[in-house]
């Protein structure tokens, strides 16, 4: 019986995980049912009953309705599902229309709705045409993660070599607490910091305009990931088999000979892991990016400009969003593609690694 | 010889890269407290931890978002701790290592551990906000708008599943620590399996229950996003005192008054007291984990 409680409980975990890819998505499925729909209504369009149907949906769009919805989901998904549907189509149908209207000539017809204007470069989601453009967004959160890491991965694997070959056991018993440490500062600390005292610092350095940029931004997100380098590449160092270390030092290799020639391509594997969750651990990061690195969706790849990151947008946005409408649908679909990248990069450094480093330990 | 001086400074020029990549690391978390500290050691004074926000969050104390705080952590505790601590039971004592079920669990912990905690602030959202609330609402309120809205208990429970893997990790690595032949004797003696697990091997491990929950205390308290839209406020002019209630938060102040406020210059004291108030709560939290999980591997060598 115990067992039974206990077993039930430990699912758990796997619950939570499917629970919170559900939903997640599930907010964000509108986007892609209202393109469905909007194919049925060009059918019907021409009848004058079903612009009515639309004009009501519209009007009943406010906030209590829509909760109420919400709360029926369960019930009646297969009926909410399609509410939701016109919902967001005629409010993506205005959008749509307006849209054209700006911008005819560049392909937009009264099919398109939210879906389309996905892949285009502007994020104007409260603009009076809203469009949802998340190239410039996406681009940015590639450009700070690339920053960051370049920051962060020689500095921490390099730190976790010289942990793991060179120190004593004293100074080893102070750089492991203080990196202890470092993972335990809140990323809200991190980004206090680096909006009040580093931006500053390293404008008066570089001279650059933009005082928050993607390069400050990034270097303060690199600081949030040196901790997970280095836990990782550490542990990735010190797990090499000893006999190893000592066939090398055997062969007439010095200490540093053995440390980068032989351990650390051993440990490969490791800290190629250890890297990519410190991209995933850049990714995602919210306060940091929200605090510095100026939060404008901008295209270029200049890395002394501001930019946004999906993750920023998500935080920024959110709480004063309208529940229900595209924009807060759009909000949850970036939020959709950050847990997907996530659990990718996590799947592959585990089996990857566990894979790769099984098999060189064991030396087939 | 001239070849065996190159090596030489070739492995000391190695050997210093290395050395110098600790110490700048180092450097950046001496830096990053000592400016924290000199920024804010003169803000603090007992008046400015007891007393509540005045003349729009320009002068006064921070005591609001204290108290949020603490209340945050320990609902989250409440609710992250038992269930980590049975799923830490469950893949120490129960599951065999090579099991499917085990393997999937640890992938589902470390998958939980790495999901950004934005994400989390999603699913609080979409789940505990939008589904469980407005079905609450609906069921006990006949719709009245209590429950679906954000509020500390719906903010507490999404930090707890951001903690969970925390927990689960640090009790799973102290009960490792009790010995096989403790087990046994107990097993032997005419103990049931659960009657172990209750009077022998949990009393052995309480040390790294207590390192699991300092650890997700010390998280909770230092996360901002994931409670940012699910019930942290900017303002209140009152404590909550219900579960119903938002809640102000420390990570939360000092967001809204280094990015949002109106006068960002003028309150810099209150922020960077506040980011010391905080910081100093993580350190004491972390040094104290720090040092009892050095006991427990230890205990663990002996």
């Amino acid at each position: 019986m115990a067992e039974k409680i206990i077993k039930s409980v430990a699912f758990l975990c796997i619950t939570i995980i499917v629970l919170i890819f559900f939903f997640v998505f599930r907010e964000s499925v509108p986007i892609f049912a209202s393109a469905k729909t909007h194919e049925h209504t060009e059918a019907t369009a021409s009848s004058p009953e079903v612009q009515e149907t639309y004009g009501e949906v519209t009007d009943q769009s406010s906030a209590p309705l829509v909760q109420e919805t919400y709360g029926e989901v369960t019930d009646q998904s297969s009926e909410v599902q399609e509410t939701y549907g016109e919902v967001v189509d005629s409010t993506a149908s205005k959008s749509a229309d307006e849209t054209y209207t700006v911008s005819a000539g560049s392909g937009y017809d009264e099919n398109q709705s939210a879906l389309n204007t996905l892949m285009s470069k502007d994020w104007y989601p409260v603009s009076e045409k809203p469009r949802y453009g998340l190239f410039a967004i996406i681009l940015g959160t590639f450009k700070i993660t690339i920053i960051s890491i370049l920051f962060a991965a020689p500095l921490a694997i390099l730190a976790a070599l010289y942990s793991a070959s060179f120190a004593g056991k004293r100074t080893k018993e102070i750089i492991k607490p203080t990196i202890e440490l470092l993972a335990g500062f809140p990323s809200v600390v991190i980004g206090f910091f680096a909006l009040m005292v580093l931006a500053t610092f390293l404008q008066d350095i570089f001279n650059y305009d933009t005082r928050l940029n993607s390069f400050v931004g990034g270097i303060a997100m690199g600081i949030a990931a040196i901790p997970i380098i280095f836990t990782i590449a550490e542990d990735a160092l010190t797990a090499v088999p000893k006999t190893y270390n000592e066939a090398s030092l055997a062969l007439g290799a010095s200490k540093w000979q053995t440390a980068f020639f032989v351990i650390l391509p051993a440990a490969t594997p490791g800290i190629f892991a250890a890297i990519l969750l410190g991209i995933g651990r850049v990714f995602g990061e919210t306060m940091i990016a929200l605090m510095a690195t100026g939060n404008a969706a901008q295209m270029g790849l200049n890395p002394f400009e501001s930019v946004r990151t999906l993750a920023a947008t998500i935080g920024a946005e959110m709480a004063e969003v309208v529940f229900g409408d595209t924009h807060y649908n759009v909000l949850f679909l970036i939020g959709s593609m950050l847990f997907i990248f996530t659990f990718v990069i996590n799947a592959v450094a585990e089996f990857y690694v566990k894979g790769k480093l099984m098999k060189r330990i064991q030396g087939k | 010889m001239i070849k065996d001086l190159k090596k030489d400074i070739k492995g000391i020029l190695i050997e210093g890269l290395t050395l110098t990549s600790a110490l700048v690391i180092i450097a950046i978390v001496v830096v990053m407290v000592t400016v924290i500290v000199i920024g804010g050691k003169d803000q603090i004074s007992w008046e400015f931890l007891t007393s509540f926000p005045e003349e729009g969050m320009t002068k006064g104390g921070i005591f609001p978002a204290i108290y949020g705080t603490a209340l945050l952590v320990i609902i989250m505790s409440v609710a992250a701790v038992p269930f980590g601590t049975i799923t830490a039971i469950y893949l120490t004592e129960y599951a065999k290592e090579e099991s499917i079920i085990a393997k999937s669990i640890r992938f589902a912990v470390r998958t939980l551990a790495v999901i950004p905690s934005i994400i989390y602030g999603l699913f609080g959202l979409g789940f505990f906000i939008k589904f469980v609330g407005t079905q609450m609402d609906n069921a006990f309120l006949g719709g009245e708008l209590k429950w679906g809205q954000p509020n500390i208990l719906w903010a507490s429970l999404t930090m707890s599943l951001l903690t969970l893997p925390v927990v689960i990790v640090s009790v799973e690595e102290a009960l490792k620590t009790v010995p096989r032949d403790l087990r046994a004797a107990s097993l032997a003696l005419g103990a049931t399996k659960w009657q172990t697990i209750w009077k022998v091997v949990i009393p052995g491990s309480i040390s790294g229950i207590m390192t699991g929950t300092i650890l997700a205390v010390s998280r909770g308290a230092g996360e901002v996003a994931p409670i940012l839209f699910t019930g942290a406020a900017y303002y209140l002019a009152t404590l909550p005192g219900s579960l119903s209630d938002q809640f102000m938060v420390l990570g939360y102040h000092i967001y809204v008054m280094a990015t949002q406020s109106a006068n960002v210059d003028q309150t810099l004291p209150i922020q960077f007291g506040t980011t010391l108030v905080l910081l100093a709560l993580t350190f004491i939290l972390n040094i104290s984990a720090i040092v009892l999980r050095y006991r427990i591997r230890k205990k663990k060598t002996n």
